[in-house]
C-alpha cells in the first residue's frame, strides 16, 4: 500500500474545493441550527437554488454570468422566506420534516423531464463558468510537492477560502453583536426571548436568509467545480453531509465548520482511498468474497453514518464546541 | 397488577403476530392461485460500447402494453439536423434497439440540437405511438457520450373516457397508498410512545425487501403439496426478521439513549447517521441494482367492470387490509394496545400506574418494524425494489403521517389514503415525474392551515 499517496491524496480533497463546498454550506447551517437552534434540513434545497440560477442565467437565457449570481442570491432570500413563512412557526422536528421535503420539492422539479429546456433534466447544465476562469489571477496551477492543483482548481479553492474565512469573520462579528446574541438566546429559551418584546420569529427569518445565503455560494461553488449543475450534486443526502461537517467541527462555533470540512473530507477520502487499495489488483489484499471494487467504494458512507451516530451520542460538541453552550433539545 | 401486565405484554404480542401471520398465510395462498413468469423475448440489447470519439442518438422501441415490454422491430428512424437535413436513419432490430451516428466527433456536437423523427406508418400492425402526436422529438447534446432516446409505444390512452382512468389510478394509489399506511402506522407509533422522528424508518421497509429477496434467491423452491410457496415462505420470514430487527434496534440503540436522556433533536440526528448507515450496508449486500421477487412475475389482470387489477396487486391489498384493521384493533381493544395508548398520552403517568414503559415500547419498535418490513416486501412484489426503496418514500410515509396528525394512528391511515390516491390521480392533470412533488407541496400546504394535521389534537405545535 502506497501510503504516501493516500496521505497525498486525502489532503488534496481535505483542503480542495469539495471541502470548500461543505465548509460554506455548513457555516450557514452554523447560523440557522448552531446559534438559532432552527433544525433546518433544507440547506441542498438553498444550494440547488444558487446553482441553478447562475447555471440556467448563463447558459439557458444567455445572461451575463454576475447577473447569474445576484440571482441566485435573490431567489435563495424568496425561498427562505417561502419556507420560513409558513414553517417557523412549527416545532423542531416539524420543520426538518418540512424543509427535507422543501428541498426536495426543488430538486425533483429543477430535475424533471418537464422543465428540461431550462434546467437540462438529470445531465443538467453545462458552459456557464467562462466569466469565471477568465477572472484567474494564476498564471498556473499550485505544486506543493506531494499535492497539486490544476490551474483552475488552484483559483476555485483559493477564492473559495477567501470567501469562507471573510464568511467566518462575518459570523464571528454577528454572533459578537446584539442581534447574534438574540439568536442564541432563542436557541436557548425562544419564550424567555419573546417576553423580552423582541420579535422571535422575524430573527428567525433574518437567521434562515443568512445561513441560506451562505448555501447559495456553496451552490455557486458546486456548480463551478464540476463545470455542471444536476440533481444528484443537490441531494438530500448533501444536507446530510454538511450536518456532519458541522457537527464534527463544533456546532456553534466560528471556526467548526471550517475544521468540521477539512477533517471529514481528509478522513473520508483517507478511508474510500485505503479501501481501494486493499481491493485494486489481480490479487487484492481483500479477498473478493469479502469485498470488490465496488463495495470499497461504499466503505467510506457507512463509517460516515456511524460517526454521525456516535458524534451525537458520544460528543454532540464536536472537535470544538462547549458542550454546555450548545444544549440541543427541542421545547 | 405490574406482574400480570408483564405476562400479559408477551401473550397479547404474540397474538397480535399470530395474527399476522395467520392473514400472511391467507393472503399468500389467494394470491399465489395467478400467475406464471413466461420467458421473454430479449429487448433493447444494445451495441457493444466503442473506443472511437464518434457519438451517436440510439434507442429502443418497447410496447408497453405487455409486461415485459416487447420489443418493436423495423420501425424507421431518421435523425434530421435543426435546418431538416436528415444527417442519419436506422430502423430498429430484432431487439426494438436503433443506432444512428452522426456526423462529426462526439466534442463538435457538444450544444448541437438534432431532431429524431419515427415514421408512423413503419411501425408494425396493431402498434401506435402512446401520444400521437409526437413523431419528432428535439434533443440537444449537452455531454459528449451517446444521448439514448426513446418514443413511448402502447395504447393511447385518450381511448377510456377521464373517469375510468381516474378510477383506474385510484384503485392502483389505493394499493400503494395501503403499503404507505403500514410504515406510517409503524413511524406514528413509536413517535407517539418515544418522541423520536425516526429518519431511518425507511430502511425499515427496505430490510423487509431485502430478507425477503434473500430466502427467495436461496436455491429451489419451497413447495407445500406441489404448490410453489417461497414467496409466501419469504414475506413470513422478512416479517419475522424485521419484528427482530425493531426489538433488536430498540433494545441495543434507542432505550439506551433514552435512558441517557438523550434529546429528541440529537436522537434525530443520530437515526439521520443509522439511516446513512443502514441505507449503505443494504446497497453493501444487494447491490445498486433494482430486483424483482422469482414469482408472480407475468400476471394477466382481471378486470373488474371499468376497472383492472392483477391478482397479485389484489393480494397485496386485501393482506393490507387484514393486518391494518388487526393492528387498529389491537391497539383500540388488547391490554397492550391500552398501555400503548397510555404511554403516547404521559409516559410518566403511565409508569406511575404500573405499566412497564419500557416494555411497552420495546413491543412497539417491534410491531412497527414488523409492519414497515411487510410493507416492503409487498413493496417489492408489486414495483420491485432497490436498496433505496424505503429512503424513496420516506418523504412520503412522513407526510402521510404529517398530514393525518404525529403520532395519531387513524390519522396515520388518513393521511396515507389521502396521499397515495392523491399522487396516482394527481397524474391525470401533472407530469408523472413531479406526483411525489404533488404530494410533498399539499403537505406544505396542511401544515399552514392545520399543523397538529388532520386529525391530531388542536395543541400547540410551534
Amino acid at each position: 500500500m502506497d501510503w504516501g499517496n493516500i496521505i497525498a491524496g486525502s489532503l488534496q480533497q481535505g483542503l480542495g474545493p469539495t471541502a470548500v463546498i461543505y465548509a460554506l454550506a455548513a457555516i450557514g447551517l452554523n447560523v440557522t441550527f448552531g446559534y438559532t437552534g432552527l433544525l433546518n434540513f433544507g440547506q441542498a434545497g438553498f444550494m440547488a437554488i444558487g446553482g441553478y440560477a447562475l447555471a440556467s442565467f448563463v447558459t439557458t437565457w444567455g445572461l451575463p454570468f454576475w447577473l447569474g449570481i445576484v440571482a441566485g442570491l435573490f431567489f435563495t432570500v424568496v425561498l427562505a422566506f417561502l419556507l420560513g413563512i409558513p414553517t417557523l412557526r412549527l416545532r423542531a422536528d416539524y420543520l426538518a420534516i418540512v424543509t427535507i421535503a422543501a428541498a426536495e420539492i426543488i430538486r425533483q422539479t429543477l430535475g424533471s423531464v418537464t422543465l428540461l429546456d431550462y434546467f437540462g433534466g438529470q445531465d443538467g447544465l453545462n458552459n456557464f463558468q467562462t466569466t469565471f476562469r477568465n477572472l484567474n489571477p494564476f498564471p498556473g496551477g499550485l505544486d506543493l510537492g506531494f499535492v497539486s492543483w490544476s490551474r483552475y482548481d488552484f483559483w476555485l479553492l483559493f477564492s473559495g477560502w477567501v470567501l469562507v474565512l471573510l464568511g467566518c469573520l462575518g459570523v464571528f462579528l454577528l454572533m459578537r453583536a446584539p442581534w447574534g446574541r438574540v439568536l442564541k438566546g432563542i436557541r436557548e429559551d425562544e419564550n424567555a426571548v419573546r417576553s423580552l418584546g423582541k420579535n422571535v420569529y422575524a430573527y428567525k427569518l433574518q437567521s434562515l436568509i443568512i445561513g441560506g445565503l451562505f448555501g447559495a455560494v456553496a451552490g455557486f461553488y458546486i456548480a463551478l467545480q464540476h463545470s455542471n449543475m444536476n440533481p444528484s450534486w443537490v441531494a438530500t443526502d448533501t444536507t446530510f453531509f454538511a450536518y456532519t461537517v458541522l457537527l464534527l467541527g463544533g456546532a456553534a462555533r466560528v471556526l467548526g465548520p471550517v475544521v468540521g470540512s477539512i477533517v471529514f473530507w481528509f478522513l473520508i477520502t483517507f478511508l474510500d482511498l485505503i479501501f481501494s487499495a486493499l481491493t485494486r489488483g489481480d490479487d487484492p489484499f481483500m479477498p473478493t468474497w469479502l469485498m470488490d471494487g465496488q463495495q470499497a467504494s461504499l466503505m467510506r458512507l457507512i463509517f460516515m453514518g456511524l460517526a454521525l451516530m456516535l458524534l451525537m451520542i458520544y460528543r454532540p460538541q464536536g472537535i470544538f464546541g462547549d458542550r454546555k453552550e450548545l444544549a440541543i433539545d427541542a421545547r | 397488577m405490574p406482574t400480570r401486565l408483564r405476562h400479559l405484554v408477551p401473550r397479547s404480542l404474540s397474538l397480535v403476530l399470530a395474527a399476522v401471520l395467520a392473514v400472511l398465510v391467507v393472503g399468500g395462498v389467494l394470491t399465489a392461485t395467478a400467475g406464471s413468469a413466461g420467458a421473454a423475448e430479449p429487448t433493447c440489447v444494445r451495441p457493444q460500447p466503442r473506443t472511437d470519439d464518434t457519438i451517436h442518438i440510439l434507442g429502443c422501441l418497447t410496447d408497453s402494453r405487455t409486461t415485459p415490454p416487447k420489443a418493436v422491430p423495423d420501425a424507421s428512424i431518421s435523425v434530421e439536423s435543426e435546418d431538416g437535413d436528415v444527417v442519419g436513419t436506422d430502423t430498429t432490430d430484432q431487439t426494438g434497439i436503433f443506432d444512428i451516428a452522426l456526423p462529426g466527433t462526439s466534442t463538435d456536437n457538444i450544444g448541437e440540437t438534432y431532431v429524431v423523427k419515427i415514421a408512423r406508418d413503419s411501425l408494425p400492425k396493431g402498434t401506435k405511438l402512446r401520444n400521437p402526436k409526437q413523431e419528432a422529438l428535439r434533443v440537444t447534446l449537452n455531454l459528449d457520450s451517446d444521448r439514448f432516446v426513446t418514443f413511448p409505444i402502447g395504447d393511447i390512452p385518450q381511448g377510456t373516457s377521464l373517469g375510468t382512468r381516474a378510477l383506474q389510478l385510484a384503485v392502483g394509489g389505493l394499493v400503494f397508498s395501503l403499503l404507505l399506511a403500514m410504515a406510517a402506522l409503524g413511524l406514528s407509533m413509536i413517535f407517539g410512545t418515544t418522541g423520536l422522528t425516526n429518519f431511518a424508518h425507511g430502511e425499515l421497509i427496505t430490510f423487509g425487501a431485502i430478507v425477503a429477496y434473500g430466502v427467495d434467491r436461496l436455491p429451489g423452491d419451497i413447495r407445500v403439496f406441489g404448490t410453489n410457496v417461497t414467496m409466501v415462505v419469504s414475506v413470513l420470514v422478512a416479517v419475522v426478521a424485521s419484528v427482530a430487527f425493531g426489538w433488536l434496534q430498540d433494545k441495543g440503540l434507542w432505550r439506551p439513549l433514552r435512558h441517557r436522556g438523550t434529546g429528541i433533536i440529537a436522537a434525530m440526528i443520530v437515526s439521520i447517521g443509522f439511516s446513512v448507515f443502514l441505507r449503505n450496508v443494504f446497497q453493501y449486500f444487494a447491490g445498486a441494482d433494482n430486483h424483482n421477487y422469482s414469482q408472480w412475475t407475468n400476471p394477466k389482470p382481471w378486470s373488474l367492470g371499468p376497472v383492472d387489477i392483477t391478482p397479485k396487486d389484489f393480494g397485496v391489498l386485501v393482506t393490507a387490509v387484514v393486518v391494518l384493521v388487526a393492528v387498529t384493533l389491537a391497539v383500540q381493544r388488547t391490554r397492550i394496545g391500552k398501555a400503548t395508548r397510555a404511554v403516547a398520552d404521559n409516559p410518566a403517568l403511565a409508569a406511575s400506574s404500573g405499566i412497564n414503559v419500557d416494555r411497552v415500547i420495546s413491543v412497539v419498535w417491534s410491531v412497527g418494524a414488523g409492519l414497515a418490513g411487510l410493507s416492503g416486501v409487498l413493496l417489492g412484489m408489486t414495483q420491485g425494489f432497490d436498496y433505496q426503496l424505503g429512503f424513496k418514500i420516506l418523504l412520503l410515509v412522513f407526510a402521510a403521517t404529517i398530514l393525518g396528525g404525529l403520532g395519531n394512528i387513524w390519522g396515520a391511515l388518513v393521511g396515507s389514503l389521502i396521499i397515495g390516491i392523491f399522487i396516482e390521480v394527481s397524474t391525470l392533470f401533472i407530469p408523472a415525474e413531479l406526483k411525489f412533488v404533488g404530494a410533498l407541496v399539499v403537505l406544505i400546504l396542511v401544515l399552514l392551515v392545520r399543523p397538529q394535521g388532520l386529525l391530531g389534537r388542536a395543541e400547540r405545535v410551534g
